[in-house]
């Protein structure tokens, strides 16, 4: 026998070769940068091999970081990332499932699979790049949108709010709700690592910056802080903080983790039925000759 | 030859479905094979459904219209089947709802009342005047109701069942047969069966007519057979979820109809290019929309063959029974697997509702087949182009192995690319696969051939009509031709099925002929279409008569 590699990676090993085609000064770049740092030193800390990560992406700029790493990838379609992460996780519990999904992609294509995965909270990480308009489709309002916000398909701005996703997951049961700035990205790694190791569903909703459809860099500089660590098990509290800013207002914006509690895994209930492989034929004559 | 049907009728919520099954079952328990169609309409409380149970001493699987004995729960049920009742036809209606009844009359309210027995019990009232009608045991009635009834209730419908024989008369005798008593299953319960035998692991569902009842009884089945049956929001969801499964190395199945399906079909292209297999259990009822949500048809056929975004390969089976629908379902969750495509297995409401007897050890299984492992030399490229098309698989969490999957065109480790000779490459990989599939089905029975083949006349058919078209073609000593595999076409098999065919009629429950339009663009003549899209399928009479003004 060999000995046994250590499970940790450089995280500059987890960088593939596929040329990056993001957008000088994008935000994604931070977010890749900070996920593979997180992943390594996941692995080298948590001994958690490199093989059981597995990344979603779904449509979007932001699905591009799944073929950037040298990771595990799902690179499936608009909006349906989250139930497919939901199967990965059902078909194999050693595995760290992390979905990229964007505003759009999730917000607004998705968005009855983000509840539902929070509802029953799915094992499973939710990275949402909220840059607040499609990138890719060059220019669109997104369901995060500031009202007023002039895109390309509602050049008279639009009239709508946008939508306090945090304060909707919270809503729909997510077990563990988090924000982050891509322009703190040390902050945003260590949430990156608190969500992916949070037994349960877990979002963090990432204020992205776009360089080209939507730069609201100092707009963020100005307002966003990070929150002092405290007491993050209370419902009521969270939705106060949470509701600190609505997406749309001119208001202080908190970083950090608003919720985190434990719940009973939903894939979990799953896991006495498949534990061993049994003769499945074998079962099916028994169902069949004692018909009834 | 000895046969008999049964027509059983009331309102929804009486359990007319659960009635048919018992008469069914006493007919089994006498050695005879049994069909039953259910027919009800789309509601919870009220309306009129029935049930016609057949049982002969040979294999069916249709229904005729004469009955030999028609119970009534109600008036509609001897209203609504005047053309069932002929001069040897023994009515036995419940006094208490029906008017203007006629043969036998049971006052079913007072006899459940006087027993203290729920109202359900009634069932068993009629299936007690069934027996006593059919020359049926004393005894045999019991052990039938000791079979199907859970223990607490037992007593009160024995005693029920008991009042309904004493007050009717022996009419007919049914001589007990010495063949073994079937089990009673329906085309669902077969189809699930059948797919865990192939292999599964995991069902996601939405519930849809007609497949819900698949849903259902692997849900119920579920620890019995160690597989996991999940039911999430919606039909995207569910064939996301079954992606995820099978990307992570579960066989997963999933169970719609047409409405369902138009949901999964961008799902269904992402299976296509990122060669996820997945098989889908596709249950046709009449559409378009909603429809008639509760009834029959062969209306997607097309649907299914061209569903999805860009080019790709599947396997499209149509079974036409439960020996067929058992073996089809394991081999199309096998062969997904094996070529990396999606599988749909189309039955429709008269397969996936209706219930037949099930003789397991008569049906005839294909060959075992297993999915391509990756052997761990060299470094994994997940979409590795290979002669037959075929990239060997790996799932994450193996040491030293990543795993890419794509919706996107790829290269073969799954890195995007939309470099034109990657594009090309990749196309033809897919396309290969299909080839290969194709290949491998020569040696299946694809196409299915009944009666002589020098009849001179032959019925084409595919689905739930099959054995209606068995009955119907014996008396006019024709040829039936069915397909078993849609996609991809059997084209030589069918050649070959149908030399010296003579007269063609294409029989389908549709109103364009699907099939037909299926077998002109392979180039064949599928002759003339007997159509029928009324939501309802043929019963064996009714084609035989409409055959007679085509090919007599």
């Amino acid at each position: 026998m060999t000995p046994a590699q250590p499970a940790g990676r450089p995280a500059g090993d987890l960088v593939s070769p596929a040329e990056n085609t993001w957008c000088p000064g994008c935000g994604n770049f931070s977010i890749e940068h900070m996920m593979k740092s997180a992943i390594a030193e996941l692995s080298e800390e948590e001994g958690i091999p490199i093989e059981n990560f597995v990344l979603l992406g779904g449509i979007g700029c932001h699905g591009k970081l799944v073929d950037y790493l040298n990771v595990n990838s799902f690179y499936g379609i608009h909006g349906r990332s989250v139930p497919a992460a939901t199967g990965i996780r059902l078909a194999n519990p050693d595995l760290k499932v992390i979905c990229h999904v964007g505003d759009g992609d999730i917000y607004a294509e998705g968005l009855d699979h983000l509840l539902f995965a929070a509802k029953r909270n799915s094992d499973i990480t939710v990275v949402v790049h909220d840059n607040r308009v499609y990138g890719l489709t060059t220019g669109q309002y997104t369901p995060t949108s500031p009202t007023g916000f002039r895109g390309r398909s509602t050049p008279g701005g639009i009239t709508e709010h946008p939508l306090n996703p945090l304060e909707v997951m919270l809503a729909a049961g997510a077990t563990h709700i988090a924000r982050g700035y891509t322009r703190k990205v040390q902050h945003l790694k260590g949430l990156f690592k608190e969500a992916i190791m949070h037994r349960g569903f877990s979002l963090i909703d990432v204020l992205q910056i776009c360089a080209t459809y939507f730069n609201l860099t100092d707009y963020y500089n100005e307002h966003a802080y990070e929150m002092k660590e405290g007491e993050t098990s209370r419902f009521e509290s969270a939705l106060g903080k949470i509701r600190e800013w609505d997406y749309d207002r001119e208001a202080p914006i908190p970083l950090g983790t608003f919720y985190s509690v434990d719940k009973p895994i939903y894939e979990e209930k799953f896991r006495a039925l498949t534990a061993d492989r049994p003769d499945r034929r074998a079962l099916v004559r028994k169902v069949i000759e004692e018909w009834r | 030859m000895a046969e008999y049907s049964i027509l059983i009728g009331g309102k929804a919520g009486e359990g007319i479905n659960t009635a048919g099954l018992s008469i069914a079952g006493l007919f089994s328990r006498l050695g005879y094979r049994t069909y039953m169609y259910f027919d009800y309409p789309s509601l919870i409380r009220g309306g009129h459904n029935f049930a016609i149970i057949r049982a002969s001493e040979k294999a069916i699987g249709a229904h005729r219209t004469p009955a030999d004995v028609l119970l009534a729960f109600d008036q509609n049920s001897i209203e609504n089947h005047r053309e069932s009742i002929h001069g040897g036809t023994t009515v036995v209606h419940d006094a208490s709802q029906v008017v203007r009844g006629e043969g036998y009359g049971l006052p079913l309210d007072a006899i459940v009342k006087e027993e203290k027995a729920p109202p359900i019990t009634k069932n068993s009232a009629m299936l007690g005047a069934l027996a006593r009608v059919a020359g049926v045991g004393r005894d045999v009635l019991e052990d039938v109701l000791r079979e199907s009834v859970p223990a607490k209730h037992l007593e009160a419908n024995l005693r029920v069942a008991g009042r309904g024989y004493d007050a009717v008369e022996g009419v007919f005798t049914v001589e007990p047969l010495d063949g073994p008593a079937l089990p009673v299953l329906t085309g669902n319960e077969v189809a699930g069966l059948g797919l865990v035998h192939g292999g599964l692991d995991s069902y996601v569902a939405y519930p849809m007519t007609p497949t819900s009842s698949l849903l259902h009884f692997l849900a119920n089945r579920a620890e019995d057979l160690s597989i996991r049956v999940i039911h999430p929001e919606n039909e995207i969801s569910v064939i996301m979820m079954a992606l995820g499964l099978a990307y992570a190395g579960e066989r997963a199945a999933v169970g719609t109809a047409g409405g369902g399906f138009c949901l999964m079909t961008e799902g269904l292209s992402l299976a296509g290019m990122s060669e996820i297999p997945v098989t889908i259990v596709v249950g046709q009822r009449p559409g378009p929309s909603t429809g008639i949500p509760t009834y029959t048809a062969q209306t997607d056929l097309h649907f299914v063959l061209n569903a999805g975004q860009g080019e790709f390969p599947r396997l499209v089976v149509a079974p036409g029974d439960l020996a067929e629908t058992y073996s089809w379902s394991a081999t199309a969750l096998a062969l997904s697997w094996k070529y990396q495509v999606p599988s749909i297995i189309l039955t429709d409401k008269t397969l996936a509702e209706g219930a037949c007897s099930f003789d397991l050890g008569a049906v005839a299984m294909h060959p075992d087949r297993k999915p391509e492992i990756w052997d761990g030399t060299g470094e994994y490229r997940r979409y590795a182009r290979t002669k037959s098309g075929v990239s060997p698989l790996t799932f994450p969490g193996r040491a030293g192995t990543i795993v890419k999957a794509n919706s996107y065109a790829h290269d073969e480790a799954g890195f995007t690319t939309e470099a034109a000779g990657e594009v090309t490459a990749l196309q033809e990989k897919m396309l290969r696969k299909g080839e290969s599939l194709k290949e491998e089905l020569s040696t299946y029975p694809t196409v299915r051939t009944y009666g002589a083949r020098d009849a001179g006349r032959t019925i084409v058919c595919w689905g739930s009509e099959k054995w209606a078209c068995i009955e119907a073609a014996e008396e006019f000593g024709a040829r039936v031709v069915q397909p078993l595999v849609l996609a991809p076409f059997p084209a030589r098999a069918w050649k070959e099925a149908m030399i010296g065919a003579g007269n063609v009629v294409c029989v389908e429950n549709n109103a364009t002929g699907q099939l037909a339009r299926l077998l002109r663009q392979q180039g064949f003549d599928p002759g003339r279409s007997v159509l029928k899209y009324d939501g309802r399928p043929f019963a064996v009479d009714e084609l035989a008569a409409r055959l007679k003004e085509v090919i007599a």
